[in-house]
């Protein structure tokens, strides 16, 4: 099973060519050269040196590298950066203002939302889009969608806290500003 | 060097740090992506490197064909046994500070595989993708060899370990005549528990990057819990000059356990680093994740005797684990059961079965989570034949010595535990009979479990460095793996000296720090706390005496402990007005820096007389779908005994989070071998379930007061990992109360529920 014969097994293809690749990153567009079976995920931490995006399964399972392309939370894992050319991508490092923190973040300390904090980065831009769709409203619903960002450190009840805070936030600044 | 801290009535400081809920500060890097950990630090020189691992459990590779991989432009070398450097030939070389007896494992030492996912190659490539790519052309044959890895199959053929791991403690000997006893008991319990293999699974995967650097110095960035750990072994295995190497692990993605021993990612990237002289990053997949230590499958028995009463009067507990061939792992899993209960006969009976396996490793409450499990569902299932309230039963057998050493407790508010935990959750409310209360389809469960763990206390040594400007730099080479290690040591500092949190700073996860011991088991507070207390109760003393020198001095005269350190300030405690800044007293006797290096030890003569124990009581409530089996924890209040507690906030996060592993303990983990094929089939989070945040409701977390004087000079006592102990008997209990359904095959899935329901 494990030995398959040589002359069955496939002659391997060349490594691919890298090809252009243009991302709007947090306002900054970037221009690479990259293989095409490129993720997003490390074209944002191997060639962007963005490594606020965090590699916890590689397979989607996880949710430690969500991120938000033009606005919509997706597994930046599960897509090749090329598919994303000419999309606006938002990392956790992008939802800083200068020295002020995204009411997510505020939150995220305020209500200890995290331990190690490695799926933190991607539980913020979770939800960030959880908040921009809008969906949620009750403590269950927040869970629900939240589901695809494991936290093994279990920070289950501080981070639906944290988000229900930073929602009230959101929701009251939207009304200050209309 | 060596300083004995001084006693906790010394942290006397008015609204001094200690005890306040501090918001952590690392917060602000890990809210914002600045944390970095192990594979996101580079260099220009940054080659990749992808582990190939074994296809077979057992047998040897007769063949390894590399020339497709390193026919591909970009691939720079494929490690094997074949081509590996000379390493060190020794054991005690292999070893490191969390190795059972044994014969470590050495990663690409030959031909032989021994367990599953063994590694057996590394490629190393100019980029991640190419790297990965080319592991898949590594053309490996292999001659199996047949392979057990079945434990209920060969649970006969197991041995009585001895002390063959630090901090373990054999059962103690048997006392009184517990198979008569038994024998004689009214009521009686007698049951198998078993307990599936789980894994650590923290979120960040296992990875090394090692920067070389020009004069051939290496910065080993790892994933850990012991920098120094790390350290050491890397220099035994490799041959290297302890000066060459620094391991750095600041931020550690989760751990639970994982890093305690240094694993083979660290060899890998040090072997290529080392024989390619440049910069590596190796980083495992989750599947890979699967590839080393794991809480190992348990098998149990507990049986219990007891009057009409409730009264025990013969506890048996009996534990079969797995362990490798190659070393001993062990934990304590039935010590606690003679601990926890007064009970004058009791027999303790731990023992290994060798499988083809990776060695198992500590997680989370080793052996705690699995024994304790058991006792707690044996002694439910006993109030239930006695017909008595569980918790009434367990203040029936009460101890406020340590039945196994005669000792007394250092302290134990078990009671108020039960008392306050029963109160918050209304316990009082619960209506004894099982499957008698319901909202709807829904079977509600009420179940309550005790808990136990260590206050152990290790050495470490902590360094300070007061300047001038009021500010305050500690380090010791500890780790934070979400703990909150950074936090607490800087209110311990804080606090002591009487600074603001925002003045002090305190360093970890570097191995050139003052000695700090693996973290884990809970004692990191104990340990390293001292330290940092006891150095800064020396920059104290000194910055007293300064103080004192000038004529001119407001404190001249004044004795150290007349002396109150607020708002950076040196106050006479009975006449505020007479003070000094920090700043001024070092300015005023010329010192730009007070530079203080302090060991900690344990209080050793307090430790032979007492037992030093965590206690916990929980309550849970599960609702069980009376169709479809499905199991929901819908509510748990913790409420826990460990001493002072230094930051409330992160200690009830900690809690929190090891409630959520006992609730993925109940309900969810277990790693299912094919045991035809010896592999874990389900490796990855897909399969290998973990609770989402769906699965985890409110979890109400109350620290009782314990007042503790001999566990430390902090009187703290960790809090790592009490919170998970008990929690998956709680569950099970809850279950039973919910259904009638008594389920002792952890995990409890819907299908064993169900099955019962039918």
């Amino acid at each position: 099973m494990a030995q398959l014969k040589a002359s069955l097994r496939p002659t391997p293809a060349p490594p691919p060519e890298p090809i252009p690749v243009t991302l709007n990153v947090n306002g900054v567009e970037r221009t690479l050269h990259l293989a095409p079976w490129t993720t997003l995920l490390d074209a944002l931490r191997l060639h962007l040196d963005l490594t606020g995006t965090k590699k916890g399964c590689d397979h989607g399972q996880c949710g430690a590298c969500t991120v938000l392309v033009d606005g919509r939370r997706i597994n930046s894992c599960l897509t090749l950066a090329a598919m994303q050319d000419g999309r606006k991508v938002t990392t956790i490092e992008g939802l800083t203002t200068g020295d002020a923190l995204h009411p997510l973040q505020e939150a995220f300390i305020e209500h200890d939302a995290f331990q190690c904090g490695y799926c933190t980065p991607g539980q913020i831009c979770s939800a960030a889009g959880l908040i921009a769709e809008g969906k949620a409203t009750t403590d269950d619903e927040i869970r629900e969608l939240m589901s695809g960002n494991l936290c093994r450190c279990g920070a289950y009840p501080n981070i639906v806290a944290a988000i229900r805070q930073a929602m009230a936030t959101v929701a009251t600044k939207a009304e200050g500003a209309s | 060097m060596i300083a004995i801290p001084s006693i906790p009535g010394f942290l006397k400081e008015p609204n001094g740090p200690i005890g306040k809920p501090v918001s952590r500060v690392d917060g602000r890097k890990k809210v914002t992506g600045n944390a970095h950990y192990a594979a996101e630090f580079t260099l220009p020189d940054l080659a990749h490197g992808y582990i190939v691992s074994s296809a077979i459990a057992r047998g040897r590779i007769t063949r390894i064909d590399t020339a497709a991989a390193l026919a591909l432009p970009g691939v720079i070398h494929v490690f094997t046994h074949e081509n590996r450097p000379s390493l060190a030939w020794f054991d005690r070389k292999w070893k490191d500070d969390d190795a059972p007896k044994g014969a470590p494992f050495r990663p690409l030492y030959d031909a032989e595989i021994h367990h599953a996912l063994q590694p057996v190659a590394l490629v190393i490539a100019e980029s991640f993708e190419l790297a990965r790519y080319a592991a898949r052309l590594v053309h490996i044959e292999y001659e199996a060899a047949p392979h057990q890895t079945d434990l209920r199959a060969n649970r006969a053929d197991s041995f009585t370990p001895g002390k063959d791991k630090g901090g373990f403690q054999p059962p103690p000997k048997p006392r009184g005549d517990p198979e008569q006893a038994f024998l004689d008991s009214p009521v009686q319990v007698d049951a198998e528990f078993t307990q599936a293999a789980e894994y650590h699974n923290p979120m960040e995967m296992h990875a090394t990057t090692v920067l070389h650097h020009d004069d051939g110095t290496l910065t080993v960035h790892d994933k850990t819990q012991g920098a120094q750990n790390c350290h050491t072994y890397i220099c035994n295995v490799f041959g290297l000059a302890k000066s060459a190497v620094r391991v750095m692990s600041p931020f550690v993605g989760g751990a639970f356990g994982s890093g305690l021993r240094p694993q083979h990612q660290l060899f890998m990237a040090m072997l290529a680093a080392t024989q390619l002289k440049r910069s590596v990053r190796v980083e495992l997949s989750r599947p890979q994740m699967f590839s080393f230590g794991h809480r190992p499958e348990t098998i149990q028995r507990v049986a219990l005797g007891a009057d009409r009463d409730g009264t025990l009067r013969a506890l048996i507990h009996e534990a079969v684990q797995e362990s490798s061939r190659n070393e001993n792992y062990v934990e304590i899993v039935v010590n606690w059961s003679g601990q926890q209960y007064k009970c004058d006969n009791v027999r303790l009976d731990y023992t290994l079965t060798r499988l083809d396996v990776h060695t198992p490793l500590d997680q989370r409450a080793p052996g705690a989570a699995t024994g304790v499990t058991a006792l707690e569902i044996a002694m439910d299932e006993l109030a239930g034949k006695l017909g008595m309230d569980p918790l009434e039963l367990r203040l029936r057998n009460y101890t406020e010595t340590d039945p196994n050493t005669g000792n007394p407790f250092s302290s134990k508010e078990l009671r108020a535990c039960f008392q306050q935990g029963a109160e918050r959750f209304g316990w009082a409310k619960r209506s004894p009979a099982p499957r008698s209360m319901r909202d709807g389809r829904e079977l509600i469960g009420w179940g309550m479990a005790a808990g136990v763990w260590d206050a152990m206390q290790g050495q470490a040594a902590a360094k300070a460095v007061l300047g001038v400007d009021g500010k305050l730099v500690v380090s010791s080479a500890t780790a934070d793996i979400g703990t909150g290690t950074y936090t607490v040591m800087t209110q311990i500092a804080a606090d002591v000296l009487g600074l603001p949190i925002g003045e002090v700073t305190f360093c970890l996860g570097d191995s050139s720090l003052p000695t700090a011991p693996i973290e884990g088991g809970s004692w990191t507070v104990s340990t390293v706390g001292s330290a940092v207390k006891a150095v800064c109760d020396r920059v104290r003393s000194q910055l007293v005496t300064l103080a004192g020198k000038r004529d001119d001095s407001p404190l001249k005269g004044v004795a150290e402990e007349d002396v109150l350190f607020a708002d950076g300030h040196l106050i006479v405690r009975d006449d505020p007005s007479r003070r000094l800044s920090i700043t001024d007293v070092m300015r005023g006797s010329g010192t730009l820096s007070i530079e203080e290096e302090a060991r900690a030890l344990p209080y050793l003569l307090a430790r032979a007389r007492h037992t030093f124990a965590t206690h916990s009581a929980v309550f849970v409530e599960v609702r069980v779908d009376e169709d479809l089996g499905t199991i929901r924890v819908a509510r748990v209040v913790s409420a826990i005994a460990a001493g002072r507690i230094i930051n409330p906030k992160t200690a009830r996060s900690q809690i929190q989070g090891a409630v959520v592993w006992g609730i993925g303990m109940g309900l969810e983990e277990g790693a299912f071998t094919d045991h035809r094929l010896g592999r874990v089939m389900n490796h990855d989070y897909a399969e290998y379930h973990v609770p989402v945040n769906a699965d985890v409701p409110d979890i109400d977390v109350l620290f009782v007061e314990e007042h503790d004087d001999m566990v430390n000079a902090l009187g703290a006592k960790g809090v790592g990992e009490i919170g998970i102990v008990g929690v998956p008997a709680a569950i099970a209990n809850a279950i039973h109360h919910a259904t009638g359904v008594r389920v002792r095959d952890f995990p409890i899935t819907l299908d064993k529920v169900l099955a019962g329901l039918r």
